[in-house]
């Protein structure tokens, strides 16, 4: 052969495996060794895991696409941290899986709302947003305050969870069903918010 | 991190830096077999492709991306757990409470080192702090009242802006379902200015307790009534009459007159201004389910200084 790169131009499995190779030497420098490391694993000192009716708040959050217009991530710019509270810590989201850090802001950053404004304003804000923020151009989510949870997947969602790592104790799965039955998916998703970020203290 | 990890990721980093190196020198050399500037053997429409080498400016800047990266690497943390020449960092994100983060905030603003986000915080408070300083000087009558302060109420309203305004309106004139109006005179807990400053510091939390248990349907009727007669309104006399004997449970919060009591938060019945509404509806809901208003604190939030400035706006407001 005249020509050696001609090996590669003619021939696109070759090709393939070869970018292939160089994405991954990318990917083995800069993801693998975040896996194993210290300051990715060790949460912060205040860190407790989702109650039951949190954790099924953070499922509807996540079925409603909240992350598509709100992101969970301040970053550290005094810009932001004077609007939303002190920046976002690895060791806030060890436990997150998926993490729902985001990148679109429509809305403001939620990554810690929690405590922020009242139960009662979250309740009014969510059934329709413009009674308490005229401009605002977030949808109503009026549906949340009518169904109503059956906890059938929550006992199995918290040990997944442990499964993971999570500190979860056996009372607290076994109790998982009979704290958030009968509540409703307003009640679970403003427990949710009403809990981040509010663990570093 | 790890030694094995800081050797895993160098080796990877320099290796390809390296490699690219080589790939573009084995490039530069002629393995066509073909001379320079001649036919490669390939034609379409009279259009030859010749054996040309790559370009020279192309080929320098592909130099100069390579020097690039290695003084890159070697100045700013790339390598593992090498810090980099510099010691820069975005931030201290190893921190795991906000004690630790205030502790390492200090730390590298006295040692002058090289972490980002502390040194915008550090010129931010070299600008401001002595702004907020001398707004903090002055008393909040005097600043809300003043004309030469008229700068201070117009930071005071940037902060309500974005603090309070998503539920106390950007107008300051509340909203209904339990966001009070700021801008009347009529206060839950105190209209002073140190009542108002307590207020954001603290935040407060409201306890209407709910009367379903305690006076059935028929009894929240009759207090229904006897309430919105304390504001003149026109009621059913006789359930009136009924209300007002279960008003004293009432009164233990509300006084017997109804005029509240700011100590606790309790709403004046008598003067017509409805933190939930005052139709019979709204004031029936009120009593049959009881109401948990909540005023966030913002201690946290704002900081002293900033409350005090806050303060001001808002009693400015409704001392004008």
């Amino acid at each position: 052969m005249k020509n050696p790169h001609e090996l590669i131009e003619k021939n696109v499995g070759l090709l393939t495996v070869l970018v292939l190779f160089a994405i991954a030497l990318g990917a083995m420098a800069q993801i693998t060794p975040l896996m194993f490391q210290q300051q990715t694993m060790e949460p912060v000192k205040g860190l407790k895991p989702y109650t039951a009716l949190q954790m099924e708040g953070r499922d509807i959050y996540i079925r409603e696409g909240c992350v598509g217009c709100h992101s969970q991530m301040i970053r550290p710019f005094r810009a932001e941290t004077e609007r939303y509270g002190h920046y976002s810590v690895a060791g806030e989201s060890v436990w997150e899986r998926p993490f729902l850090w985001g990148s679109k802001r429509t809305g403001p950053d939620l990554a810690r709302v929690g405590g922020r404004y009242s139960d009662e304003w979250h309740r009014v804000h969510l059934l329709n947003p413009r009674n308490v923020v005229p401009e605002s151009n977030m949808p109503g989510y009026p549906w949340l305050a009518e169904n109503v949870l059956d906890g059938e997947l929550i006992a199995d969602k918290l040990s997944l969870f442990r499964d993971f790592g999570v500190p979860y104790t056996d009372e607290d799965i076994a109790g998982a069903k009979a704290a958030v039955e009968g509540k409703t998916e307003m009640e679970a998703l403003i427990a949710y918010l009403q809990s981040l970020g509010t663990h570093l203290k | 991190m790890t030694t094995f990890w800081t050797i895993w990721i160098s080796i990877i980093t320099l290796g390809s830096i390296a490699g690219s190196y080589m790939l573009l020198r084995w490039c530069l050399s002629n393995k066509t077999g073909v001379k320079e500037g001649e036919s490669m053997g390939h034609e379409f429409d009279g259009i030859v492709e010749l054996n040309n080498q790559l370009p020279r400016w192309w080929t320098i800047l592909f130099y100069i991306t390579i020097v690039w990266a290695l003084v890159y690497l070697a100045l700013y943390p790339g390598l593992g757990a090498y810090k980099g020449l510099l010691g820069w960092q975005s931030s201290n994100q190893t921190i795991l409470s906000l004690e630790e983060s205030e502790q390492a905030l200090q730390a590298s603003i006295e040692s002058g080192a090289l972490v980002q986000y502390d040194r915008e915080i550090k010129f931010a408070n070299e600008k401001y702090d002595p702004i907020f300083a001398e707004y903090a000087k002055v008393d909040i009558e005097t600043l809300a009242s003043n004309e030469e302060h008229a700068d201070v109420l117009k930071v005071g309203q940037r902060l309500f802006l974005q603090n309070c305004a998503q539920c106390h309106g950007s107008d300051a004139r509340g909203q209904n379902g339990g966001f009070p109006n700021l801008t009347d005179d009529d206060w839950l807990y105190g209209g002073t200015a140190n009542k108002i400053v307590e207020t954001l510091q603290r935040g407060r939390n409201a306890m209407m307790p709910a009367w379903l248990d305690a006076f059935g349907e028929e009894g929240i009727k009759e207090v229904v009534e006897y309430t919105l007669s304390l504001s003149g309104r026109q009621v059913n006399q006789a359930l009136a009459d009924k209300g007002k004997t279960r008003f004293m449970a009432c009164a233990a919060c509300h006084g017997m007159d109804g005029k509240g009591n700011q100590m606790i938060g309790a709403p004046n019945l008598t003067d017509n201004i409805w933190l939930y509404g005052g139709s019979k509806r709204a004031v029936t809901e009120t009593l049959t389910y009881g109401r948990n208003g909540v005023m966030p604190a913002f201690n946290k939030t704002l900081g002293d200084d900033k409350i005090h400035v806050v303060s001001a706006y808002i009693y400015s407001l409704s001392n004008k």
